[in-house]
């Protein structure tokens, strides 16, 4: 919990092995194995039904992998016993692509929640750490207010707040700018990039919104729809324009086509 | 883990600029230090410089984050400069980050005494809104279901057919338990009665024509208000939050066509249905009471046919039709007005089976009298 500068890509902190997802005999996503060192903020990219989205509900264990592994720490995820997973889901923060709030709680009582499961704190200091957490995602005040009462962009934020409640060592987002308008999607991004920088947290993100791709993540992996499997793994701006993967350098570059002998081999 | 437990030092210098010096290690499991205390310190030292000296800081997490938040504001609403550049590098940012925008004041709302919930005056207001606009909804209904006549209405059979199954064969199991019970215990309140005249045989008089003018018809139309209203109410409340209604609006078609005709006549078609096996589960359950107390079941049916008419049958039919449009009438309102929240939702289903059972409670007494006037 204690705040540790961290240099990104200096230790492996979650490892995909050999991971295959499928939903009966339908194969998603097959073979995946990548690294997410400590302190990245990783993006998982791809197109639409490529089994982004999957992945991610996969290394938070709400689908169990048909083969391979998922590893926290050089902690397998998969074969570890439901209190060990609740115990390694404690250092995440995860906020879904609605946003995932209580729409029966305010703002005040999701971003609570956490801190009254978790810690040890007394309700007075809770009520001052979610101010601060508000403060943070620039809601200050906000505290009565329902989910159902604010705007899109500030339900995604107060989701934030929310995810951040235990200062987690694992930021997950799925789609978090989706439904954003250009400024609040930059502004969500630089909260994205300053929770990471402050907190030491590594961040995974699935989002096909290129300007935040190249805005703020360091290393990236593309999932293909054909083949069923990852075609590119590496800094998002070094695969625009190296990848060997025509697919990949299309994507990065908004469908504008790839130098012509390598789109037809 | 050995450490310190989380404090403040105020320190005045010769100007009565005021510095703070941070000490052990403000992290969740400590006792954190109470800003009360400072407030106080700095209220009654009028300083007008705050400066920050974490020289003596331990480790840190949101605990002293929200304490320095709490810091800031004050200083900020007192005019006092607060000056927190000496902070760990990490907090310093989320520091600013947490203070960059200014807090939102929400408006105040005129808090309401809380006896104001049962204002008998307000309470009336809001039975006559809710029966205006459930005539209303009847109204609309009624318009629909006359284009539906002239064919010119957007209603699919291929979902009136769905509800006619959902609303008819699939609610056989919880109608049958429900009516023999039903039957039963009516035959055992009259039992005990009739015994003490020696009249144990009009038991079956009393469960013939307390099942088919009443208890078929209104133990089948609760069950139904639990069961089919409620999932209408929640069907639709989570269309209007998935913004189905709006597209279909947009689309120029009537919700009430597409969505609350086709329900509301499969209601009317299963209920009477149901009704009718109920009425026949009923009898047969309290037959068996009557087993039980030595009358064989030939005594039990030749009874039971005198005291059958035409006109008791046909009077739990009428009241299963009505019953149906009451139930779907509320079921659809509830869903179709709901909020867009889940909350909103749950509230709809709930608000869909305490409407429908209050309007098959009236409606029954209501039709009870009309019949008694008119003597059938």
């Amino acid at each position: 919990m204690v705040t540790e500068n961290v240099s990104p890509g200096s230790e492996v902190h979650i490892e995909i092995r050999d991971l295959t997802m499928a939903y009966g005999s339908f194969v998603i996503q097959r073979d995946l194995n990548f690294n997410v060192n400590r302190g990245d903020i990783f993006v998982i990219m791809g197109g639409s039904g490529c089994g982004k989205s999957t992945l991610l509900k996969h290394m938070l264990g709400l689908i169990s992998p048909t083969s391979g592994d998922i590893l926290y720490n050089n902690e397998s995820f998969v074969n570890a016993s439901p209190d060990l997973r609740g115990k390694m889901r404690q250092c995440w923060g995860i906020t879904y692509q609605s946003g995932g709030l209580f729409s029966a709680m305010t703002l005040a009582e999701n971003i609570a929640l956490p801190l009254q499961l978790y810690t040890r704190f007394s309700s007075a200091e809770i009520a001052d750490i979610v101010a601060y957490k508000l403060a943070l995602v620039g809601l200050a005040g906000y505290q009565e207010y329902y989910p159902s009462e604010v705007s899109g962009g500030m339900r995604k934020r107060a989701a934030l707040a929310r995810a951040i409640a235990l200062d987690p060592e694992i930021l997950f987002f799925d789609e978090p700018s989706a439904g954003l308008d250009p400024i609040s999607s930059r502004l969500l991004d630089d909260l994205i990039v300053e929770m990471q920088e402050s907190l030491g947290a590594t961040v995974v993100m699935v989002t096909h919104e290129l300007p935040s791709i190249f805005d703020i993540a360091n290393n990236s992996v593309y999932l293909d729809t054909n083949t069923r499997t990852m075609i590119g793994y590496g800094n998002p701006a070094e695969l625009r324009d190296n990848s060997d993967q025509a697919v990949v350098r299309q994507f990065l570059a908004r469908g504008i086509a790839a130098p012509a002998e390598e789109q037809h081999p | 883990m050995n450490s310190e437990p989380p404090g403040f030092e105020l320190v005045f210098d010769a100007d009565g600029n005021a510095s703070l010096l941070l000490t052990g290690d403000w992290v969740e499991g400590q006792k954190p230090a109470a800003f009360a205390i400072l407030r106080s310190d700095l209220y009654s030292s009028s300083t007008h410089q705050l400066v920050l000296d974490s020289s003596r800081l331990g480790s840190w997490d949101s605990t002293l984050m929200a304490f320095l938040l709490q810091c800031h504001n004050y200083c900020q609403d007192e005019d006092i400069d607060f000056q927190a550049t000496d902070l760990p590098t990490g907090a310093d940012k989320l520091l600013a980050v947490a203070t960059a925008v200014r807090a939102h004041i929400p408006p105040q709302e005129p808090s309401k005494p809380w006896l104001s919930a049962f204002n008998p005056a307000r309470l009336a207001k809001e039975a006559v809104d809710n029966l205006s606009e459930s005539l209303g909804f009847i109204g609309e209904v009624a318009i629909a279901l006359t284009k539906l006549v002239a064919g010119k209405s957007n209603t699919r059979m291929v979902d009136f057919k769905n509800f006619c199954y959902q609303a008819g064969p699939e609610a056989f199991g919880i109608i049958s338990l429900t009516s023999i019970l039903v039957g039963m215990i009516l035959a055992y309140l009259g039992a005990v009665q009739l015994l003490q005249f020696g009249a144990e045989i009009y038991v079956a008089d009393l469960v013939v024509i307390g099942t088919l003018r009443e208890m078929g018809a209104l133990m089948t139309a609760i069950v139904m208000a639990g069961r089919t209203g409620a999932a209408y109410a929640a069907q639709l409340g989570t269309m209007q939050t998935n913004e189905e209604i709006d597209a279909i609006t947009t689309m120029g078609i009537s919700p009430i066509e597409f969505l609350v005709v086709p329900r509301m006549l499969a209601l009317v078609a299963m209920m009477p249905l149901l009704t009718i096996y109920a009425d026949l589960l009923g009898i047969v359950g309290g037959g068996i009471v009557a087993g039980g107390m030595g009358i064989t079941p030939l005594q039990y049916i030749n009874q039971g046919e005198t005291a059958l008419q035409f006109s008791h049958f046909f009077i739990g039919l009428i009241k299963s039709v009505i019953f149906a449009v009451l139930i779907a009438v509320a079921g659809c309102r509830s869903g179709i007005n709901s909020g867009r929240s889940s909350a909103a939702v749950g509230q709809a289903a709930t608000e869909a089976v305490v409407t429908a059972i209050v309007y098959l409670i009236i409606a029954d007494a209501a039709i009870n009298i009309l019949f008694q006037q008119i003597g059938i």
